[in-house]
């Protein structure tokens, strides 16, 4: 039976039967064992959103060590072991822990809303890639406080990070988190590509898909390609020659410490791009919203993210110049880095000129927007300069490449914050505070360029990496007590942020349930939105959605109410195709992923742990996997017939 | 190198941080690539205002009234019109213009520095946790000349470097003369440079490689050929024959000890590669991988407590009793 489309017809009462009988349906069990249930996307989503700003609020307090240390010459707040520790979590954490799920988690938050659907695509497989995350990022921050942190780089370098040179389990907890965290981000990818293509709302055809979930499938679709092969090299590769003797990077026996960098930068280039693309489609919304007008160049903006998502797999060598690479070999890469930047200017232009046109409101998301310009096209342009073969030779490995990437990622944390600011009414049914808002925009753009701006300098000065500190005589002080004041601005900032989010998540202002008057649809469910999400699934009408309704705005009837159903649409025009039997809410992920700790876990000591995984993994499996009985279904929808 | 030709090397101040930049080019290769950097940047910045600029204006360009109008008094939602397309367009092919331009310039200088011209000095480096070993091949054995940490050029003369690595991944770096390169384990890569004035390079390794790999510094001694030749024919001789009992204790000391373990002293048994070879170490500006200088006080502390100066290092601290201390000393600054 398909779902049929009718004109909205239904009566007060009618809607209030239903959202009893919806909220019924799709509210988790109270109390703890809900919250241990959970499949909802919302809650399991801002679980995911506030994990992974802890993490990056731990990350952060390892650079600011970090900057402590470097503030002047030959310091010994912290010796060389603890800064290797400091620095290759600070970046691994960044990487693997704050970057690539925030921009995950808030996906899984908003696609399903912005799509129009009551829940995302496997929400069970949704849950146990939080708590696989929630594992590996415990793992990771808790070697580190029991100083038994990795210590060489969150690139992990062979043959430094195998077993001649890293005696110990350092390395390993590296490569099993990395395990984790790759789980994790593959199982996200999955369900959001599937919700994107398979659960949109009627009439929400490809090409009237909010830029934020385009650019989110495009970031689905570069880990599903990427990330499989970090977890190649780190827990087959290396844990390999790390625990069982292969020599896949031992020159001695045949091996190539080669392949290791490029099997990583292979993964860790369109890494760099998994975080930015996101950001991208955040610029598009807040852009959007706060002018009033829908994006200038659609077409143009989303062919570009899909561009930027192909050609960020052919960037990987710049990272290896100063190796034994060809000149030839080299100079494509040279090509392909320079060619990148086009798609990506040609988004900051379609975005000036949709401010241009618009009326823009300079509230903070729209400040954010801005910062993002102003700092981000640094970045943009320093990648320009290191993607030269003979200038990367001068600045690889120094100073000016942590200036360069710090813009670009920070690039991309811009937005971030903006967007807190944008959804945050919608998450908590609050403002944020304007005026603390545009002291946080203030102190961390101010922040943020003092710290990184000197290091371009410092680099070219011959300050290279990863030195846990520098003679008196090179002249490095100066700016090096610079950017660590700079790094104080940033923590203040940071401060300012938690202080606010704190302040108005209770006593926030009252927001609407469309309080920014913006088009997507997320903001036609409520704030908080109810479990269910929407009382009528919409039928969209144009790119634009809330904007363009009409009066008499179709809506979706005909989906069950009694039971988890939801709406199946075709990929391309969304056309309403099937109903689907969405699962309860069950224990089984956390057990499930609890049972793959305690496979990677041991496989940090011993090869056993596969024997004792398979043993965990089985039993949660099997549940997983139970059949569910119609009946079952039936008897529940009378026993809530009843009860309403 | 004659006494006084050190002794005027060191009286030069070390001109930091001139002496370890890639900002104050020393050669052709450094200087090119600081052309290229500040085309560049110059670039860099003109985009950069540009594009802040328009974003800045648009944002705050004067408007018509009515800001807040209510949705259907509101213009149209369609932005922009043709004026607006040509812009974008135009934005887009100005960058693909510039794109090229640095693209063109970034393979000339590339093709301009690559090949090494004929008649270069090879010199053999080998990186090792954390120090430099640095080599000058002869045909024949007793003419090769083994040093550490610090390499002697003759300005004007392309040098062509055999880089290698003993442990782990390392790369070599001297900023004002040329770019750096790897040093990989099972693999050899050459790197050729050429310094025109004559000066003392500092430079460190660029590749994270460990504990110490802060203090993993070299210095390039660039002189006139006549210096530079001078200076490679004294270190071809075999370690000084201690001349007095002090030093001959010196030698004593160090050949019972643990000393001899690791490290070689050309014309005594001590022959162990595993540590920078001391046959001229007395010659040398600093120890400890251009750590500290090459002073008395400093040597007698990195030998009693290396660990305290590099934390990680391979050299263990030594039990040794004052007098044999001080005659060790003594004979390790004979070692000219």
């Amino acid at each position: 039976m398909s779902a049929e489309t009718i004109e909205l017809a239904s009566t007060a009462e009618d809607d209030t039967r239903m959202r009893l009988e919806l909220e019924r349906t799709w509210s988790g069990r109270p109390g703890l064992i809900g919250w241990l249930t959970t499949t909802d996307h919302k809650r399991v989503g801002l679980r995911y959103i506030i994990t992974s700003f802890a993490f990056f609020i731990l990350a952060g307090l390892n650079a600011g060590l970090m900057r402590l240390q470097l503030a002047r010459p030959e310091s010994h707040i912290v010796g060389p072991d603890r800064y290797d520790q400091l620095f290759t979590v600070h970046g691994t954490a960044m990487m693997f822990l704050f970057a690539v799920p925030m921009m995950t988690a808030l996906g899984l938050y908003f696609v399903p809303l912005m799509v129009g659907a009551r829940n995302i695509a496997f929400p069970r497989l949704n849950a146990f890639g939080y708590w696989t995350y929630l594992i590996g990022g415990c793992l990771l921050f808790g070697a580190l406080y029991l100083n038994t942190g990795p210590d060489t780089g969150w690139f992990a370098y062979v043959p430094l990070s195998g077993p001649a040179f890293s005696p110990g389990k350092r390395v390993d907890i590296w490569a099993q988190m990395v395990t984790f965290t790759e789980i994790a981000a593959l199982v996200g990818a999955i369900e959001i590509i599937v919700t994107v293509f398979k659960n949109r709302a009627p009439g929400m055809s490809l090409n009237r898909m909010p830029l934020f979930v385009w650019a989110e499938l495009v970031t689905a679709f570069m880990i599903l390609f990427a990330l499989p092969w970090v977890a190649l090299g780190s827990t087959v590769f290396l844990a390999g020659d790390r625990l069982i003797g292969t020599h896949l990077f031992n020159p001695a026996e045949g091996g190539d410490p080669l392949l290791w960098q490029h099997v990583f930068w292979f993964f860790g280039h369109p890494e760099v791009y998994i975080v930015f693309v996101p950001a991208l489609g955040m610029v598009s919304e807040i852009v959007q919203s706060f002018t009033r007008r829908e994006v200038f160049g659609y077409p143009a903006l989303v062919l570009a993210m899909i561009a930027q998502g192909f050609l960020s797999f052919g960037l990987w060598v710049h990272h290896m110049f100063a190796t034994t690479v060809p000149e030839l070999g080299a100079s494509f890469f040279t090509a392909t880095s320079a060619m990148i930047a086009i798609p990506i200017a040609l988004q900051i232009f379609c975005w000036i000129a949709t401010i241009w046109n618009g009326r823009p409101r300079l509230r903070t998301p729209m400040l954010f927007v801005l910062g993002f310009v102003i700092t981000f096209v640094i970045g943009g342009l320093t990648g320009v300069m290191v993607a030269s073969v003979p200038f990367d030779l001068q600045a690889h490995d120094t100073y000016f490449v942590v200036a360069h990437l710090h813009y670009v990622l920070l690039g991309a944390v811009f937005p971030m914050f903006g967007i807190f600011y944008y959804w945050f009414p919608k998450l908590t049914g609050r403002f944020l505070d304007e005026r603390l808002g545009k002291l946080h925009f203030w102190l961390f753009i101010i922040g943020v360029n003092l710290t990184f701006f000197p290091m371009h300098f410092l680099g070219l000065q011959g300050m290279t990496r990863r030195i846990y500190t520098y003679l008196p005589e090179t002249g490095w002080g100066p700016l090096n007590l610079l950017a660590s004041c700079g790094a104080l601005v940033i923590v203040l900032s940071v401060l300012v942020f938690l202080a606010n989010a704190a302040r108005s998540w209770r006593t926030g202002a009252l927001a609407g349930d469309n309080p920014w008057d913006a088009p997507s649809l997320e903001w036609a469910a409520s704030s908080p939105p109810r479990p269910y999400n929407f009382l009528h699934i919409p039928v969209v009408q144009g790119r634009a959605a809330l904007w363009s309704r009409t009066p008499d705005w179709p809506v979706v009837t005909g989906l069950r109410t009694d039971i988890r159903e939801i709406l199946v649409t075709t990929v391309l025009d969304a056309a309403p195709d099937s109903r689907h039997r969405h699962p309860d809410d069950t224990i089984v992920p956390l057990l499930t992923a609890l049972a793959v700790g305690a496979t990677f876990i041991p496989l940090i000591f011993t090869p056993w742990g596969v024997v004792i995984g398979t043993a965990c993994l089985l039993p949660p499996l099997v549940a997983w996997a139970w059949p569910r009985s119609p009946e079952h279904d039936e008897q529940r929808s009378e026993e809530q017939g009843a009860a309403v | 190198m004659s006494a006084d030709a050190l002794g005027t090397l060191l009286q030069q101040p070390l001109q930091f941080p001139g002496a370890h930049s890639a900002l104050a080019p020393a050669g052709p290769q450094a200087e090119r690539v600081h052309a290229l950097w500040q085309f560049m940047w110059i670039v860099s910045a003109v985009v950069w205002v540009v594009v802040v600029l328009a974003a800045l204006y648009a944002t705050f360009r004067r408007r018509m009234p009515a800001v807040d109008a209510p949705l259907e008094q509101r213009e149209p939602l369609s932005s922009g019109g043709p004026g607006m397309l040509t812009a974008v367009i135009g934005a887009t092919a100005a960058t693909i213009v510039v794109l090229f331009v640095f693209l063109i310039l970034d393979f000339r200088t590339g093709r301009a520095l690559t090949t090494p011209p004929a008649g270069a000095l090879p010199i053999k480096v080998t990186g090792h946790q954390w120090w430099w070993d640095v080599q000058y091949p002869s045909s024949r054995p007793d003419q090769i000349v083994t040093t550490a940490n610090e390499i002697h050029v003759p300005i004007g003369r392309p040098v062509v470097l055999e880089l290698a690595s003993a442990d782990v991944i390392h790369s070599f770096w001297p900023p004002n003369l040329v770019g750096k390169r790897d040093l990989i384990p099972g693999y050899t890569s050459t790197l050729w440079f050429r310094a025109d004035s004559a000066g003392l390079y500092r430079g460190q390794c660029a590749e994270f490689c460990g504990y110490q790999h802060a203090k993993m510094a070299f210095y390039i001694v660039a002189e006139p050929p006549e210096k530079f030749t001078a200076w490679l024919a004294q270190q071809r001789d075999s370690a000084h024959t201690p001349a007095d009992s002090l030093t001959r204790r010196g030698r004593e000391v160090f050949l019972s000890s643990s000393c001899v373990m690791c490290h070689s002293i050309q014309g005594t048994p001590a022959g162990s590669r595993v540590g920078p070879d001391l046959t001229h170490l007395g010659s040398r500006l600093t120890i400890a991988a251009g750590t500290l200088p090459n002073t008395r006080g400093n040597l007698a502390g990195w030998i009693v407590d290396p660990q305290s100066i590099k934390p990680g290092a391979e050299m263990p601290s030594n039990q040794i009793s004052p007098d044999d201390l001080q005659a060790l000393l003594a004979y390790l600054e004979t070692l000219r």
